[in-house]
């Protein structure tokens, strides 16, 4: 596939977003506003409006609404887009998993915002992580251009006949969500070469009725929970192939996991979202210092790529893993959780030790980032991890 | 009504039911304790047991005189309360 | 509404040819929802699609793997139908106006559950978008499915586990909500209650619901064995009572406009006593003992309450 026609233009991580989802053709739009994903909303109904989309936008009254109607329209074959944060995906909570069973292809913006209380409008990862084990597809996103190029993957991605699961795209609150950046985004024309009309495997149609979303006791309910758990760990070849696709299509690369110095490095960092980029401007740093430091972040979140993780982390001796959340009373952040389920009876893994940091906003800088290097360098040193939880940048 | 239960394989994705009213395979009419008995010189084919019937189990043919389907009816006895002229009496099921 | 055809027999209901609605399902002996949910069936025309909410109807009827709908079915879950129909219907517009394909009519079955509680937000936010769907509430006055629980639609006094006839509070405390005042506060074209023992009535109410351009909402009174104790055989005696003593007043509005139909008429100018409606009933027996009329007082002036309201809107005395 050749390199397609392409234009620069300055859009937030939100507007680009939007733009992409009306690139996308979407039909539907059904979301509710809420910081700080309020100027996706905007746009969008700017662009339906303006006559610029052909898409009926619903103003739903709440978030669980909102994610309800998406629900309702999928079914009926729609290209459906929504988006919400923090509160609002907690207040649509048992819908999300009412969508990844009736395995209704939604793709859902998310910018990651911290939970209440007390209410606090900037960037952590608790929204996507309340997700994770609702059967949503879900990426991370780093940067604007990654937020506009990942929002047109996930509708491919969602409507897959081999997949038809619903995909979280997470933008940092704030942080992506309000970035203005110069983005590389395809002429108008362009975007159907790489992601055509929808077509609906199981759609509300009068001349083939369907009953979706029965009761089904204890002799049927396993059966079908087993067969959704085989679908999603299904998804992620499609998920390699659609990035792959995307890669060539756009000359920019994607792939489910990102991974820098990590050929010959001693310790390295595990994180999601826009850290990623600071950690590896730090990386660089510390290199030229002959330091032996990689970073590795996740692209796809769920699934979870356990495979290819346990193939780049095996030969590292310590890995920090940055948690931009807090799982109150668990072993652990949740990413930590994610990547120790997933090393455990690995005979080749890393000494693991978690960090949280950056809730609520609070800035994960430079520093920060050096210390925690640095802190895995004198672990991997010592043979041992001191202390396997860090707070980082908070007042102790 | 016991049928063998199908593997993750064999299902339809989502748990969707994708044969339309198959609950004509699950036949209710065991439920009942009472059972309609329709006299049908009495009938006046009003339609009032068949429009009333829940479930429906009443069979309304094109000369609008109605047949109790024995398959489905649950005992409830709505058609003998509200027949008008007493066509329908309930019976114990199974006899006295 | 102009040109649509109203019924006046129950011959005119159209025949069973192809059945929408089948039996095999579960609802209870007795149950006034199926008789609904046929007539629904029988009097909008195809294609359909019907939203159902979590509650009797949606469990009793779709229980893996048998489904007794022929029409293309969706249950989302408890307090969204509205929400759930809403984007069925804005995806469904969308079609028609960009792919020319053509939009099956909408119906939501929900309980008073659903709807008065749980679900009040949804149907309003709906009913404010003004989505083209009939909305159909089958009030049987209590969270049914899950153990005969009090809801806002369950009138005052009314025994329910949740609102037990005990010696301190016999039975629920509380009055009923006014569905149909709520609905029209939204300004929708048509909105009207409706009665199992009225059935050409139900079919014509149903017709022109579906007629309107926009959201339409149905109140139905569903009498419940199981939840008000009493013989199955009665449902349709207890449903007739409810309107000739003036429980359930048979009205619509039109474009704000009240209108009340005859059988009610017909109870103003002869009413029955309510006792009449109350003794056949389990839930309502401890009403009728000397120490809790004060609580029997209370719902019978609720019932006049809503009397007042309608001959006022209506200009009747």
């Amino acid at each position: 596939m050749k390199v397609v026609k392409m234009k620069r233009i300055g859009l937030t991580g939100d507007s680009a977003v939007a733009f992409a989802a009306k690139q996308a053709n979407v039909d539907v739009i059904s979301a509710y506003p809420i910081t700080p994903q309020t100027i996706i909303v905007e746009v969008l109904s700017e662009f339906v409006h303006n006559g610029e989309l052909d898409a009926a936008f619903i103003p739903v009254e709440s978030e669980h609404s909102a994610l309800s109607a998406a629900v309702g329209a999928s079914l009926a074959g729609a290209r459906v887009f929504t988006a919400t944060a923090s509160q609002g995906l907690a207040l649509m909570y048992e819908i999300l998993y009412i969508a990844a069973s009736l395995r209704a292809p939604i793709v859902m913006a998310l910018g990651n915002r911290a939970f209440s209380a007390p209410i606090n409008i900037h960037c952590s990862h608790d929204d996507a992580y309340a997700a994770r084990d609702t059967g949503w597809i879900q990426l991370f996103s780093e940067n604007p251009q990654e937020a506009y190029d990942l929002t047109l993957q996930a509708f491919k991605i969602a409507e897959d006949k081999r997949v038809l699961l619903p995909t979280i795209v997470n933008l940092d609150g704030f942080i992506v969500t309000h970035c203005f950046e110069g983005l590389d985004v395809f002429e108008d024309d362009e975007v159907p070469n790489f992601l055509p009309p929808r077509e609906p495997v199981y759609q509300i149609d009068p001349d083939n009725p369907i009953t979706y979303g029965p009761l089904a006791f204890f002799d049927y309910y396993m059966e079908i929970k087993r067969q959704q758990a085989e679908a999603i760990k299904n998804s992620y070849p499609v998920i390699k192939e659609v990035l792959n696709e995307f890669s060539k299509f756009s000359g920019r690369t994607y792939t489910p996991i990102k991974t820098y110095g990590m050929e010959d490095a001693e310790v390295a960092i595990v994180v999601l979202g826009s850290t990623a980029g600071t950690a590896r401007y730090v990386a660089k740093e510390l290199r030229k210092e002959g330091k032996k430091v990689g970073v590795v972040s996740l692209v796809v979140y769920r699934p979870f790529p356990v495979d290819e993780l346990v193939d780049i982390l095996k030969s590292v001796k310590v890995a920090a893993v940055l948690d931009r959340s807090y799982s109150f009373g668990s072993p652990g952040g949740q990413l930590y959780m994610d990547i120790s389920a997933a090393l455990y009876n690995e005979s080749e893994r890393p000494l693991l030790f978690n960090v949280i940091y950056g809730l609520g906003g609070r800035d994960m800088t430079i520093s920060n980032l050096k210390s925690i290097f640095e802190k895995a360098l004198e672990y991997a040193e010592k043979g041992k991890i001191e202390k396997k939880e860090l707070w980082v940048g908070v007042r102790e | 009504m016991s049928k063998k239960l199908k593997n993750w394989k064999e299902i339809p994705i989502a748990g969707l039911i994708t044969e339309p009213a198959s609950s004509w395979n699950y036949k209710t009419g065991n439920w009942r304790a009472l059972k309609p008995i329709l006299d049908q010189s009495k009938c006046i084919k009003c339609l009032l047991c068949w429009v009333y019937c829940p479930e429906p189990a009443v069979r309304r043919h094109e000369d609008n005189s109605v047949e109790i389907d024995y398959d489905f009816c649950k005992g409830c006895g709505i058609c003998a309360s509200e027949c008008p002229v007493k066509a329908i009496t309930m019976v114990p099921e199974g006899g006295e | 509404m102009s040109e649509i055809k109203l019924l006046k027999t129950i011959k005119e209901l159209p025949p069973d040819d192809k059945y929408e609605f089948a039996p095999g399902h579960r609802l209870c002996a007795g149950c006034a929802i199926p008789i609904l949910v046929k007539i629904t069936l029988k009097v909008i025309p195809d294609p359909k699609v019907i939203v159902n909410a979590t509650g009797c109807l949606e469990v009793a009827t779709t229980i893996y793997p048998y489904t007794s709908w022929n029409v293309p079915w969706v249950h989302n879950a408890f307090e969204n139908a509205a929400a759930t129909a809403s984007g069925i219907e804005a995806a469904f517009k969308i079609f028609e106006k960009k792919y020319g394909k053509k939009k099956p009519h909408i119906i939501v079955f929900a309980g008073d559950g659903g709807t008065f509680d749980i679900g009040i937000q949804a149907l309003s936010g709906a009913l404010e978008r003004g989505h083209d769907f009939v909305y159909i509430c089958y009030d049987n006055n209590a969270y049914m499915n899950t153990g005969i629980q009090r809801s806002s639609a369950t009138p005052r006094g009314a025994r329910t586990t949740t609102s037990p006839a005990g010696e301190v509070i016999p039975g629920k405390p509380e009055r009923s909500k006014d569905l149909i005042a709520i609905a029209v506060a939204h300004g929708i074209e048509y909105a009207a209650t409706a009665n199992p023992a009225y059935p050409i009535d139900l079919a014509n109410k149903l017709i022109k619901a579906d007629a309107v351009e926009g959201p339409a909402v149905i109140h139905y009174f569903s009498p419940c064995p199981t939840g008000w104790y009493f013989d199955p055989s009665l449902s349709i005696k207890i449903a007739k009572l409810a309107v000739e003593t003036g429980v359930w007043p048979l009205y619509e509005v039109e474009n704000g406009k009240y209108k009340i139909n005859s059988p009610s008429l017909k109870y103003l100018k002869s009413p029955k006593p309510l006792e009449e409606y109350l003794k056949l009933q389990g839930r309502f027996k401890h009403l009728l003992k000397p120490e809790n009329k004060w609580m029997l007082d209370l719902y019978k002036q609720d019932i006049e309450y809503q009397w007042t309201l309608l001959k006022r809107l209506t200009g009747i005395g």
